[in-house]
């Protein structure tokens, strides 16, 4: 996988993810054209385009198009499933997701993109890893927090 | 959940949401990008929780579209915090915002580094991500071992050997030799037994890397693989979670096929016995489900089962199993399985002899050219394109050609150049392919390139029995109301050539044919005008007796034309009306020769030879430009018969001048019949010569600059003698001492390449190496297009790339082996560190039975692909002209031994490097004054500007001074400069320098003294 896009339907990027090398201006080219490719073709037709000699397998989901570039060799099929793959565990962790969840914690995604593909290779395909591993990075984020508070209460009451 | 704590994120992106419109929106992030620019420039003050939120919110409005070019370092620096939570926020912004390239990332390899060797699991997962995501080639020096030990380490827990496994992958791809030690493939047959899935279809992921690039090392993984699927497809020891819709990992039996496939057979009758089982359980066992997800997954791995069958080329039992499911899914209502077998019927096309089992479903693939989705009309299109054959081509080019009506434009063209190339290439007889071209060019004018109504010209030429049809039909065209332009260049060119053979039907009498022609004159371009007048003076010539009031009017327009802006059509209509006026004489010598037997025969013979060649090369060269889809650009000119190159433009001049060119010397025939004149730096085949080939008649006849210069040749030896050194001289690093002998000048096809994007790098009987390349700044992109002319197997190829210091160059993978009749493709990914000449080397290899093939090709990533045009003003020029004072940023030399061209040509030839010529900056008008931009990693995009001097008494010499901000780009510019202007001796000059398709009309021979010309023609 080149890349991986989450666009809206009015164009809006949500997610971008790069694993070949594409330079600030590329990507913008990259963006504008898909958008205008994809975004325009009817809802009947296939989940495939072919662009510059690669193929773009998107899929919609409401008003969220999730795309994700391949080569002319690679399986579709599998590529086209590791894209509903990863819209059931983002709809796992946030329950029901919508695109304002991913608006506003798009950090979230990137972190659950980065446990589902390394390389733009799926790296593992067990939802419950994946879940598994999310959590155990928030509580380690939760923590630092505690913590924190409680060494600068630590602190704060020594300087008392 | 963890957002909480980021209230000003949060705020922020209410606050975009909330803009009613661009503008604000633009108001809003520049603020936000102020406020951020400041707090990070007084870094003390800031939390590292600050710090995150900023880098949150900048990753944030970069995703939004708009630059964001600061605040990289700050990302990069949260790597090494202590803690967890900022730790992870710099991996994985930094990974967001820069790519491979970037100069940051270098800084941080270390802090990496230590977090991949470190203890904790937590920050070795996150090192490993970015790393595999964005890791470049400095990354795989320093961190291949490290990561090595953690895939293979007992100690590590899953997590992290499913990263390390795919980080291990991306430096493999970057870097191969860093990854693979000795005894890596027992390693890598060991993590097949694993039992973790997760680290299995990453490890799994990392083996298809390494057995695509190399199978031989891994031939003990295969029974593990088998085994792995076996297990999968009986669904033993499946953990519950891995099950995807009640399929056992569809990804990693995917990802194991794959693997597979990259084995050229499987010996043991053993592990064979036990895949084709379980191909056999998937091809029969999968049935279309209610269930969207379940149904792809498992088609899925129905189309990796069949792509392995295919492969493996089953008994023919198991093929026609294949064939049979392929037909029934290119006609099912869902269109990813419509699309996915027309695309797989296609490539079994390729590998198996099914070609009639095919042709059963060709309605419903006809059916398909009319899909309302254009990725299916496509895969349609390609695959009625490769299915076509003698007994079908009629009913699939008619297809084609009633399709083109309607087709989208972006289908087009390369729509018309398949019907073409069909219609050659399968003609039942040459009568229907004159019909199919000019239908062709009648419905779809506009997208049918110059290369497909060369070719009809050629083809009408070399046969004599369809000239009159051609005639017939030529005029037939005429008599429509609204023609395009390039039917009146067809139908002028056949006209003008074989008119007389109709003269006794209705409407065809000379004057006739003229006025018919020339009520087109109007409406049409300069181009198209040259063409015409040529006609007329072949009309002039057939009409005997000579018809005065004919003549008369046709004098006139010559006569009109003689003063004409375009230096083509003058030159044609000052030469014309005088030979047409030397009276009985010329009329004498020009009636004796209407029909150039001997060339005729020549290219006859050379047309029979490479009939099928030709049409298969044109395939080969149409997948290539697929790609963009472009018009097919001629993309090689090579001489056919010893002639340089000529322009497409020149081409088209042939009939008259040809003519002349006979009468004066009998020169012309020895060249014609293949004989190499002394000059000809190498011994061309025409017959293989494909697109030379497909220019050759028309060519052949040699436009005026050919001529006489050819005449030239013959007459000073020693020119022609330089001519071939030099061209030894540039001839291939290192010898080629090999059987095979390339077709065509590897020179100049280089040379040729620097200034144009597409092309043929190399010919041989069993390759033709083409490349198309994009360049953007200072990166490159190259295509290699390797095509297999044959129809066995071309083995052991090998492409190694010997770049120089400034070239980044990486080479993807190149397959061993080319399939019969394939071409494989294999992008060049290039990255300019800084100014050079230097040049990269391809070092390539193939075995074809017994002859070993080894070339070393120099690859057109020069200087000039990474200079831009700008246009500078004359308030922008002079300050800088000035703050760039004296050397080494400004550097001036005395050019001498120029070769001389008038200021126009040479502003032109600055045009195509590409320079600027920015006219009146200079108030002299000798001189030039050119601007450009080069792009380079380190010197970024840099602007040069350079000052031609020239002294009009003495167009030998110039002064020439370059300037630029860094010293090592003004010299080589400089230098590269110099080398365009002198190096070349006259003769090979103009093909190399300057492709004259540019300035077609301005070729100096023709241009200095035509008068001379004609005199020594015409003795």
């Amino acid at each position: 996988i080149h890349f991986v896009l989450l666009i809206s339907r009015q164009g809006k990027v949500r997610l971008t993810k790069w694993y070949s090398p594409y330079s600030q201006k590329e990507r913008a080219k990259v963006i504008r054209e898909l958008s205008g490719l994809i975004l325009t073709r009817g809802p009947k037709l296939c989940n495939f385009v072919e662009w510059r000699g690669l193929k773009v397998v998107y899929k919609r989901y409401a008003s969220l198009y999730f795309c994700m570039c391949i080569n002319q060799g690679d399986n579709e099929l599998e590529v086209l499933e590791i894209i509903h793959h990863f819209v059931e565990i983002l709809d796992r962790y946030f329950g029901s997701v919508c695109e304002l969840d991913l608006i506003f914690n798009f950090h979230k995604a990137y972190y659950i993109l980065d446990e589902l593909l390394i390389a733009g290779e799926l790296q593992e395909s067990s939802k419950k890893t994946v879940a598994r591993l999310i959590a155990a990075q928030d509580s380690l984020v939760e923590a630092a927090k505690e913590q924190a508070s409680s060494i600068s209460n630590m602190i704060a009451q020594a300087a008392k | 959940m963890a957002l909480s704590g980021m209230r000003g994120l949060s705020v922020f992106i209410s606050d975009i949401r909330n803009c009613p419109n661009k503008e604000q929106e633009r108001l809003r992030v520049d603020k936000e990008l102020g406020n951020v620019r400041t707090r990070f420039k007084n870094e003390k003050g800031l939390t590292h929780y600050e710090k995150k939120k900023y880098v949150w919110k900048m990753l944030y409005i970069y995703m939004l579209g708009y630059d964001v070019d600061f605040g990289h370092m700050e990302a990069v620096s949260l790597i090494s915090a202590p803690k967890y939570p900022e730790k992870q926020v710099g991996y994985i912004v930094t990974a967001c915002l820069l790519n491979e390239n970037h100069d940051f990332l270098r800084l941080a390899i270390n802090a990496i580094r230590n977090d991949v060797i470190g203890r904790n699991e937590t920050f070795q997962c996150l090192a490993l991500t970015l790393v595999g995501n964005i890791g470049g080639r400095e990354f795989a020096e320093s961190l291949a071992p490290d990561v090595q030990k953690l895939l293979i380490s007992s100690s590590c827990r899953p997590l992290v050997r499913k990263k390390a496994a795919l980080c291990l992958l991306r430096l493999y791809r970057k870097n191969p030799d860093v990854v693979i030690v000795d005894g890596w493939s027992d390693r890598m047959a060991q993590l097949l037994d694993e039992r973790d899935l997760g680290v299995l279809t990453s490890s799994m992921s990392l083996l298809v890397a390494l057995v695509a690039n190399n199978h031989n090392a891994y031939w003990i993984c295969l029974p593990k693989c088998v085994k792995i699927l076996e297990r999968l497809s009986r669904n033993n020891d499946v953990p519950q979670e891995y099950t995807y819709y009640g399929i056992p990992s569809p990804w990693l039996q995917v990802k194991t096929m794959r693997a597979l496939q990259y084995f050229p057979t499987i010996e043991d009758p053993n592990t064979r016995r036990s895949l084709f089982e379980v191909l056999q359980r998937i091809l029969m066992g999968t049935d279309v489900v209610k269930n969207v997800n379940k149904n792809n997954a498992s088609h899925a791995v129905l189309f990796e089962a069949l792509a392995l069958v295919m492969h493996l080329d089953a008994e023919k039992e198991m093929m026609s199993q294949c064939v049979a499911l392929l037909g029934k899914f290119i006609a099912v209502r869902e269109p990813n399985i419509r699309y996915l077998g027309l695309e797989n019927m296609t490539r079994m096309l390729m590998v198996s002899d099914v070609q009639d089992i095919i042709k059963r479903h060709q309605a419903q693939i006809i059916t398909s050219l009319k899909d309302p989705d254009i990725s299916i009309r496509r895969r349609a299109l390609d695959l009625l394109y490769g299915m076509c054959d003698v007994s079908n081509a009629k009913d699939i080019v008619e297809e084609l050609l009633q399709y083109l009506s309607t087709a989208d434009f972006t289908m087009r063209e390369e729509l018309s150049l398949k019907a073409a190339i069909l219609a050659e290439k399968f003609a039942p007889d040459l009568s229907w392919y004159v019909d199919v071209i000019l239908q062709l060019i009648d419905k779809a004018g506009d997208f049918v390139s110059d290369d497909i109504w060369f070719r009809v010209v050629q083809i009408v030429t070399n046969n004599e029995d369809l000239q009159p049809y051609a005639a017939v039909k030529a005029r037939e065209y005429l008599d429509k109301p609204a023609i395009h332009e390039t039917m009146v260049k067809v139908s002028a060119y056949i006209l003008g050539e074989y008119s007389h053979l109709l003269a006794k039907r209705p409407g065809c009498n000379p004057q006739e044919i003229f006025s018919i022609i020339h009520e087109k004159l109007p409406t049409v371009s300069n181009s198209t005008i040259a063409i015409l007048l040529s006609t007329y003076a072949k009309i002039l010539m057939h009409t005997q007796p000579p018809d005065p009031q004919l003549q008369n009017q046709i004098w006139a327009i010559f006569h009109k034309y003689e003063s004409c802006i375009d230096a083509e059509i003058q030159q044609r209509a000052v030469e014309y009306f005088t030979l047409s006026r030397k009276g009985a004489a010329s009329v004498d010598i020009m009636a004796e020769m209407p029909k150039f037997p001997e060339r005729q025969s020549a290219l006859l013979k050379k047309a029979e030879d490479t009939e099928a060649d030709t049409a298969e090369q044109s395939a080969i060269k149409l997948r290539a430009q697929q790609q963009t889809s472009n018009a097919l650009v001629v993309t090689d000119q090579h001489p056919a018969n010893g002639y340089p190159p000529v322009s497409q433009l020149g081409l088209v001049k042939v009939p008259s001048i040809s003519t002349v060119d006979r009468n004066s010397e009998d020169q012309g025939v020895t060249q014609a019949n293949g004989t190499l004149s002394v000059v000809d730096p190498q011994p061309l085949e025409p017959s293989v010569d494909v697109l030379g080939d497909l220019l050759g008649p028309l060519r052949i006849d040699g436009p005026p600059g050919a001529a006489a210069q050819s005449d030239h040749n013959l007459i000073s030896g020693p020119e022609g003698a330089t001519y071939v050194e030099e061209t030894l001289a540039l001839a291939p690093v290192g010898d080629q001492t090999n059987n095979v002998q390339p077709i065509g000048s590897i020179a100049e096809r280089f040379q040729d390449l620097c200034l144009k994007d597409s092309g043929v790098l190399y010919e041989d009987p069993y390759i033709q190496i083409g490349i198309k390349a994009e360049w953007r700044a200072h990166h490159g992109l190259l295509l290699l297009f390797l095509g297999n002319k044959n129809t066995a197997p071309l083995v052991s190829v090998q492409a190694l790339i010997l770049p120089p210091s400034h070239l980044k160059i990486e080479l993807s993978l190149v397959p061993e082996t080319i399939p019969p009749r394939a071409q494989v493709q294999c992008p060049l990914e290039i990255i300019n560190l800084g100014p050079s000449r230097d040049v990269a080397v391809l070092d390539f290899s193939y075995k074809f039975g017994t002859d070993v093939v080894n070339v070393k090709l120099r690859l057109p990533a020069v200087l000039n692909k990474f200079l831009q045009p700008i246009s500078v003003s004359a308030e922008e020029f002079f300050p800088q002209w000035r703050s760039l004072s004296g050397p080494p940023l400004k550097l001036q030399d005395v050019v001498r031994g120029v070769r001389p061209m008038s200021l126009a040509e040479m502003a032109n030839l600055f045009t195509i490097f590409p320079l600027t010529v920015s006219p009146g900056l200079d108030p002299n008008a000798n001189n030039l004054v050119v601007s450009t931009t080069f792009y380079s990693e380190r010197t970024r995009a840099m602007l040069c500007l350079v000052r031609i001097e020239t002294d009009p008494a003495d167009r030998t010499q110039l002064r020439m001074t370059v300037a630029s901000g860094d010293p090592t780009l003004t010299f080589e510019l400089k230098e590269f400069l110099k080398e365009q202007l002198v190096s070349i001796p006259t003769i090979s000059q103009r093909p190399a320098t300057a492709p004259p398709q540019v300035q077609p009309t301005t070729s100096p021979t023709a241009l200095s003294d035509p008068g001379a010309m004609l005199a020594g023609l015409l003795h």
